[in-house]
């Protein structure tokens, strides 16, 4: 079957570009909050994952699922430490991390509203475990003080956790000395100090895990086969990023599905846009369809032609509407994550998926939109078309 | 398609039309004979109602009989299906309209290369040829010009062109000076003269002035759906 020209196709919405660009502009918005929100997910998604480094183990209580529902007794955290495979640092230490995790709440900037935010009790080993994490401002904090550090998203993000000030917790005055930039992970979103500290001024006698950095990588299978068959011991062990990832998927999971749900009830408005626009094309040429079809065009060939037009509607709504959500790159944004109850700062992450995702959802729409009205010029009578003239 | 010099181009036998409407059937036409031979140029007129836009339509395939033979070229084209019928279009019959039916969106140069998407030539055969045409009805310097550029003389023009432009041995005019002023229309009707003098065309027309009648070597008068006269055959 041979058919009409892309020029045709693309001069007919040019010549209506008004109405072109109205119907694009609500397929945008649609596209707009499609992306957005697979982005957001992503974000979580991304962020949580950068928290998590290749080598490190992470060890819970067995089914914890977070480390503030998680407690590793001092008694267990030694025997951790006796386990072979784990890597030891320049200085000789056995890179083992034992870290009690705290909520608080706190107050955020401009809303006042208060807000959980992570306390993570830790050690010079601690920071070596995780090479993302720099101090941006100020310095880390000295073993035995009641010194803290905050992530950057928790000091730009609450009240009273700026460089110098004193934040009261715990029945206890803690001093900020220094700013962590932890490259957009996780840690950004926490308060770290020293870990015995910590358990002192939460009054705790347990750890919430321990955290290892592994001497090689088949190193795992051995800690994780370990932890299981000694009876003592009610741990598991976990990758660190499969940990982290799992600390996402609930939030990323309920927030791509909640916004898909939005993103395609919206659709439903730009969907019948779509059609309004293309059945009045239809109409306004009804006897430029007879006479294509008097010209041997077939109804097949009509079809594809309006089809053709509503999708490249569609796929101009597409572009506006990933452009847009493009730019909300630049947006940081945090929410309590609730499977650790805390809150956690993310960007949106635009991929090349999510953006073949979107031009999908788009097109679907031109298809749903433009389909009907399109059926229904490659119905028309010939004779009936071209008495319309 | 295929034609004998003995046997007439078109030949009509019993040919009836009626259209529904409800539980009823109007006849619009009523066992009509007619034969058209090649090279002619015959006109149809008759009072609104007649039923001699319908044969037209039927004539150029663009309307089913309800009961009777249409043959063309020795084709039947009433036994045709949808996509045949269209294929036929396409190889045998360029149509010229009233209101010249141009597409808007596309140049003088698109329009007459519209019918030859529906062949099997090349891009550049295409243009080659589209630009020839232009050039016999006076347009090739046209060729660049948009339909709502052009004077209604010259889109008529352009729409012969696109008749012609796969050269059809048949060529349907509906009322093609319907919508010109006197002059314009003489020239019109001179073109559609040269067209069957000069290239050996057959043209049907439909017009309701005796003027333009007058211009085709054959007047078909149609009452009621039946054939009541006949000048010049």
């Amino acid at each position: 079957m041979k058919g009409l020209p892309l020029a045709y196709i693309l001069r007919n919405l040019w010549v209506r570009r008004v109405t072109t660009l109205l119907t694009a502009l609500g397929m945008a918005l649609v596209v707009y909050v499609f992306a957005t929100v697979l982005m957001m997910s992503e974000g979580i998604r991304a962020t949580l994952v950068a928290t998590g480094q290749a080598d490190n183990v992470i060890i819970l209580r067995k089914g914890a699922g977070a480390e503030i529902n998680s407690a590793v007794g001092r008694d267990q955290a030694g025997t951790i430490e006796t386990l072979p495979g784990i890597a030891s640092d320049a200085l000789g230490r056995t890179m083992v991390s034992r870290e009690p995790v705290v909520l608080i709440n706190l107050p955020k900037r401009g809303s006042g509203k208060p807000s959980n935010v992570t306390v993570r009790g830790t050690s010079a080993v601690g920071g070596e475990l995780r090479p993302q994490v720099r101090i941006g401002e100020g310095r880390m904090f000295r073993p035995g003080t009641s010194e803290i550090v905050a992530g950057s998203a928790v000091a730009a993000g609450f009240q009273g956790v700026g460089l110098g000030q004193t934040l009261r917790f715990a029945g206890r005055d803690w001093l900020v000395v220094g700013v962590l930039d932890a490259g957009r992970s996780g840690f950004d979103s926490e308060i770290w100090g020293d870990g015995e500290q910590m358990l002192q001024a939460f009054r705790r006698n347990a750890y919430s895990t321990v955290v290892l950095r592994l001497a090689d990588a088949e190193g795992f299978e051995h800690i994780r086969k370990a932890l299981e068959e000694d009876p003592r011991l009610s741990l598991e062990a976990k990758p660190e990023r499969v940990f982290y990832a799992e600390q996402s998927e609930a939030l990323a999971t309920f927030i791509r599905l909640l916004g898909t749900a939005l993103a395609v009830i919206f659709s439903i408005g730009a969907v019948v846009g779509a059609m309004i626009t293309m059945f009045a094309a239809v109409a306004a040429r009804t006897a430029e369809i007879g006479t294509l079809r008097a010209l041997g065009f077939r109804r097949g060939a009509v079809l594809l032609a309006f089809l053709g037009e509503s999708l490249l509607l569609a796929a101009l709504g597409g572009v506006l509407g990933l452009a847009g959500a493009s730019a909300m790159q630049a947006v940081d944004i945090s929410t309590t994550n609730f499977q650790t109850f805390a809150e956690l700062a993310f960007r949106f992450v635009l991929t090349p998926s999510i953006a073949l995702q979107s031009m999908a959802f788009a097109l679907a729409m031109g298809v749903v939109g433009g389909f009907i009205p399109a059926w229904r010029a490659a119905r028309l009578e010939i004779a009936e078309c071209l008495r319309a003239a | 398609m295929s034609t004998d010099p003995a046997s007439p181009l078109i030949r009509i036998r019993g040919l009836s039309k009626g259209y529904r409407r409800g539980d009823q059937v109007i006849p619009v036409l009523l066992d009509l004979d007619m034969d058209v031979a090649a090279g002619e140029f015959v006109a149809l007129m008759g009072p609104s109602g007649s039923g001699k836009s319908t044969l037209l339509n039927l004539i150029a395939g663009i309307d089913k009989p309800s009961s009777g033979t249409i043959e063309i070229g020795g084709v039947d084209i009433a036994e045709l299906s949808e996509g045949e019928l269209a294929d036929w279009r396409a190889a045998n019959v360029g149509f010229v309209f009233q209101f010249y039916n141009l597409l808007p969106v596309l140049s003088a140069q698109d329009n007459v290369e519209l019918p030859l998407l529906l062949t099997g030539l090349s891009s550049r055969q295409r243009a080659e040829r589209a630009r020839l045409v232009l050039g016999l009805v006076g347009l090739a310097d046209r060729a660049d010009h948009y339909p709502n550029e052009l004077s209604g003389g010259q889109q008529q023009r352009v729409a012969i062109a696109r008749a012609l432009v796969s050269d059809p041995l048949l060529i349907v005019a509906d009322e093609p000076t319907g919508d010109l002023d006197r002059v314009t229309g003489e020239e019109i009707l001179g073109l559609l003269e040269q067209l069957v003098v000069e290239m050996g065309k057959t043209i049907v027309m439909v017009t309701h002035d005796p003027k333009a009648a007058a211009r085709a070597r054959r007047l078909v008068h149609l009452e009621k759906g039946v054939l009541v006269d006949e000048v010049g055959a």
